[in-house]
């Protein structure tokens, strides 16, 4: 058995770019900007584009499900999803009708991923504590779950009141949309997309990947245990892509070290050096380079991690609009089919070699719905 | 020739996320018997522990405490109230925990510049002797980073405490699972290993680190917490 093609998207968090004479854009051109990505997206044929949940100055993908709606009514194929719901600070009803909604408007094309994201500022926002982070993930996805795939629906716990019998309109398809779960190397969580017997979507932003093989071997081994069909990996990355391998690291360099400073400083730890961004880039989280570079380390993503799925974040701010336009551009139509026929390549060469070995785990196709 | 698993101290650790399975498997392939508890009952952290530290034992916090030589605590710092003190009476304990607000919440008293957090530590555990270890290095650095002593650039881990006795047995340990041990003073100084410090999230060779050590004091994080610390009629730091 083989696996379905690999799968490409892209994925912003609405930061704040530069344009050509280094002005910062207004957070509603780069609101029109973010809309504008997701059409070029679909014209390069890129399979998901997806929008993350910020609350804090240089980003504005604040209202996720409402920059959606406005890509979904400019698009036609491309699929829709986040990158990632903060489902802990959100209200499981409320994100069902947005994304029931977003689903019907945009002809099916509606996906999520739910996590905890990096960034916590929803917290103190909607009067959360992160303290009971656990308490409310675990109840909200419960919840979430429930109302994806019974319907009516009664459910009670803790962090809402409770429904009975609840029918929700618009309803979903049956079985609901492909709801992924994001994790950032915490085993727990791993385990619990496991449970639910979602697709698991992992979050690799530094140090070398192939850390992860594994949690892809524990989230494979916990979906034989419970008793869940397998479902597909994704790889959620950081990059840049341009001409030459030098453009895209002095490019990338330019905005992603005053970012990780400034993460930094509220973090408690201290600036990236040159060097540790140049191991970055060689053999850890970063996929910053020329299209060749770029495809070679993705299709070693595809032997390492078992990935079905590979979602690149090609906005951090103060990046100039044109590098983000050429990484969209070149990611769809050199990256892409340029990884497709490396692994078609390897593919053909192992069934010559043997007919019994396949060369990555069997997933079920990423559209399908997760019931 | 004697068995080398029964020369070497059992190492327990409590908590089962990132960073205790990355000490597991440090650990176990240096040839130490590891026992690991989650906050949960040990089947919860069974699967975790067979697949990403292969030959530790799961088993309960309590087990961990009462059977170990040394306990590492890698459990997140905000939940250290549920680490079973009087179990770890007379044990040596090494305390890899941080601050890290965005899972533990805003906590002031995790945060104070005037008392390190291994020194918080310590008075919650009165009876036990705790170390400062493995807490500056990320965990991914710590996973990939582990070399044979001797190694051309091998990294270094800084650790903190106030009985050299305790301080060789932790070195010892660092210096089995891969990396240099750096002497940063006792648990009052430990505080330049913790958050905000140059040495927090730092990948550095033994130099590198003692430089670090050695530039604290007149930094801008090592003066607002001598500027704390006097202000609380407490000499500063021994570090200088």
């Amino acid at each position: 058995m083989t696996t379905g093609p690999l799968e490409f998207g892209l994925n912003t968090f609405g930061d704040v770019p530069t344009d050509h004479a280094g002005r910062t854009l207004s957070d509603a051109e780069t609101v029109r900007l973010v809309v504008e990505e997701g059409k070029h997206a679909e014209q390069v044929g890129l399979d998901v584009f997806s929008v993350g949940e910020h609350y804090r100055e240089g980003y504005v993908d604040s209202a996720t499900p409402v920059l959606l709606a406005g890509i979904a009514t400019a698009t036609e194929r491309i699929r829709l999803g986040t990158a990632v719901t903060v489902l802990s600070t959100n209200d499981p009803v409320r994100l069902y009708n947005e994304f029931s909604t977003l689903d019907a408007m945009s002809n099916g094309r509606a996906q999520l991923v739910l996590g905890r994201a990096s960034q916590t500022q929803s917290f103190p926002l909607f009067g959360y504590d992160i303290a009971d982070y656990e308490t409310l993930f675990e109840e909200k996805l419960e919840l979430f779950m429930k109302l994806q795939r019974e319907m009516p629906t009664t459910w009670s716990g803790t962090v809402r009141s409770p429904l009975t019998e609840q029918t929700l309109h618009p309803q979903m398809r049956p079985g609901g949309i492909p709801t992924w779960i994001g994790v950032g190397g915490s085993p727990n969580s791993v385990i619990r997309a496991a449970r639910y017997g979602l697709p698991l979507m992992l979050a690799i932003i530094g140090g070398e990947p192939e850390r992860f093989a594994g949690h892809v071997d524990l989230y494979h081994r916990a979906l034989e245990q419970f008793g869940q069909p397998m479902q597909p990996v994704g790889q959620h990355a950081l990059g840049l892509i341009a001409d030459t391998d030098e453009e895209a690291s002095e490019t990338w360099w330019r905005a992603w070290e005053p970012m990780v400073t400034q993460m930094g400083r509220e973090r408690g730890f201290y600036p990236p050096t040159r060097e540790r961004y140049e191991l970055e880039l060689a053999s850890g989280a970063l996929f910053v380079g020329s299209p060749e570079t770029v495809a070679q380390k993705i299709v070693r993503m595809t032997h390492e991690l078992h990935i079905s799925r590979f979602d690149l974040k090609y906005d951090i701010g103060g990046l100039p609009v044109d590098a983000r336009a050429r990484t969209i551009e070149l990611f769809g139509t050199r990256v892409a089919p340029r990884v497709r026929e490396l692994l078609a390549v390897e593919q053909h060469e192992s069934q010559s070699q043997s007919q019994d070995l396949p060369t990555t785990h069997p997933v079920h196709p990423i559209g399908a719905t997760h019931a | 020739m004697p068995d080398i698993q029964s020369t070497l101290p059992t190492i327990g650790i409590l908590g089962a996320g990132k960073v205790g399975t990355v000490l597991s498997r440090l650990l176990l392939a240096t040839g130490y018997r590891v026992l690991i508890a989650g906050s949960g009952s040990p089947s919860k952290i069974a699967l975790i522990i067979d697949v990403l530290a292969p030959g530790a034992h799961a088993t309960t916090a309590e087990e961990v405490a009462r059977d170990a030589d040394i306990v590492i605590l890698a459990l997140p710092l905000g939940k250290y109230r549920s680490i079973p003190a009087h179990l770890l009476e007379g044990k040596l304990v090494i305390d890899a925990m941080n601050y890290w607000w965005e899972v533990d919440g805003i906590r002031p008293d995790l945060n104070d510049p005037r008392v390190s957090t291994s020194e918080l530590i310590q008075s919650f555990l009165p009876a036990s002797r705790v170390v400062k270890a493995y807490n500056h290095m990320g965990y991914h650095d710590l996973d990939e980073g582990p070399t044979p002593a001797g190694t051309l650039g091998r990294k270094a881990i800084a650790i903190a405490g106030d009985t050299p006795s305790d301080l060789a047995a932790v070195a010892t340990l660092v210096n089995a699972s891969g990396f240099d041990p750096v002497l940063a003073g006792n648990l009052r100084d430990s505080i330049a290993l913790q958050p905000h410090s140059e040495l927090f999230g730092a990948n550095l060779t033994a130099e590198g680190v003692q430089d670090a050590l050695t530039r604290f004091p007149t930094s801008e994080r090592g003066r607002e917490v001598a500027a704390a610390r006097a202000g609380d009629g407490v000499a500063g730091l021994s570090l200088a």
